[in-house]
């Protein structure tokens, strides 16, 4: 059973922890226009997950504000997917992980804008197109690194066999949530389909499919991941720039 | 770049990239950020053939002093806004 408050959490989590891998390519990226072109991925995705995490603070209506969502949880309380949590090793798991995010997102976000709860609606009309070019972008890696060299094409083919089994998790039915996840996957296996087949690459088998970010239980790698986020707020609560 | 409709695109910057595809999408992302602009066209850089400073005498020189090209040699009417 999940409220509108959990659903806000969700996929604010999801977005907050997205912009906070994807940041950690800045000033590393292999060239200096992809560097600028992640940094401005990563703060849509903050965008979006100030917006959430906000409504989700009111839906709650517990006191708790974007900041207190975002710093003061542990993992255990965090509701994000696991793909968005998992390393961002070399530059074709980013693509990956950035394409499969965005294939999800981009139909998510796009139903969001047509449902009743009018603030969710207007977030989802804002996040829609900003996930339009998301998904632009990593498709267009994915196909010239899966259509590019041997070597390139070795890698982002592992990279896809290794994201592959924690997409499953973005889809788990859910009817009462204002959009259920479930309704969004023939339009992620169409985009998906389409991307890797012109890319070259083959859609990895269904077969281990890992999950529980939903329900708190997270991959190791995200509370290495919040120590880093949340280090400053806990040291200086309510510190500003 | 063009800033908005109406205007003619003006040269703002150079980058690299793979292909054309990618040099669309790298200058929206380094010269788009602040709503710079609604048009972008990228050229390669081997497409464009310059100017070099040397036949700078040559070029443009010349026309230095040739007054009788600038349109200063007719009176303006009064009641003319628009000229």
């Amino acid at each position: 059973m999940t409220g509108p408050f959990d659903f806000a959490l969700r996929l604010g989590d999801d977005a907050l922890i997205a912009a906070q891998r994807l940041g950690e390519w800045t000033s590393r990226a292999p060239e200096m226009e992809e560097d600028i072109a992640l940094a401005n991925i990563a703060l849509d995705q903050l965008g979006a997950a100030r917006l959430l995490l906000t409504y989700a603070g009111e839906l709650e209506g517990a006191g708790r504000d974007e900041d207190a969502l975002a710093y003061l949880r542990d993992d255990r309380e965090f509701r994000n997917c696991l793909l968005v949590e998992l390393p961002n090793g070399d530059f074709a798991i980013t693509m990956a992980k950035l394409f499969f995010l965005s294939a999800y997102q981009l139909p998510l976000y796009t139903a969001l804008a047509g449902c009743a709860d009018e603030r969710l609606a207007a977030i989802g009309a804002k996040a829609r197109k900003e996930s339009a070019y998301h998904l632009d972008h990593s498709s267009l890696w994915v196909k010239r690194l899966g259509d590019g060299t041997e070597e390139s094409h070795r890698r982002m083919q592992a990279a896809v066999d290794e994201v592959w089994p924690y997409t499953h998790e973005l889809f788990t039915a859910d009817p009462a949530a204002p959009v259920d996840p479930a309704t969004l996957r023939a339009d992620f296996d169409a985009t998906v389909s389409a991307v890797l087949s012109e890319a070259t690459l083959i859609r990895p088998a269904h077969g281990w499919t890992p999950g529980g970010g939903r329900d708190g239980v997270h991959t190791e790698h995200l509370s290495y991941l919040l120590a880093e986020m949340q280090v400053l707020h806990r040291a200086h609560p309510g510190a500003q720039w | 770049m063009r800033a908005r409709r109406g205007l003619s695109h003006t040269h703002v910057g150079s980058l690299h990239a793979p292909d054309a595809e990618l040099a669309l999408r790298n200058a929206r992302d380094l010269y788009t950020r602040r709503q710079e602009g609604v048009s972008i066209w990228v050229v390669p850089a081997s497409a464009i053939t310059a100017s070099s400073p040397d036949e700078k005498d040559a070029f443009f020189d010349p026309a230095a002093d040739k007054v009788y090209r600038h349109p200063t040699f007719y009176e303006v009417p009064d009641g003319v806004a628009h000229l």
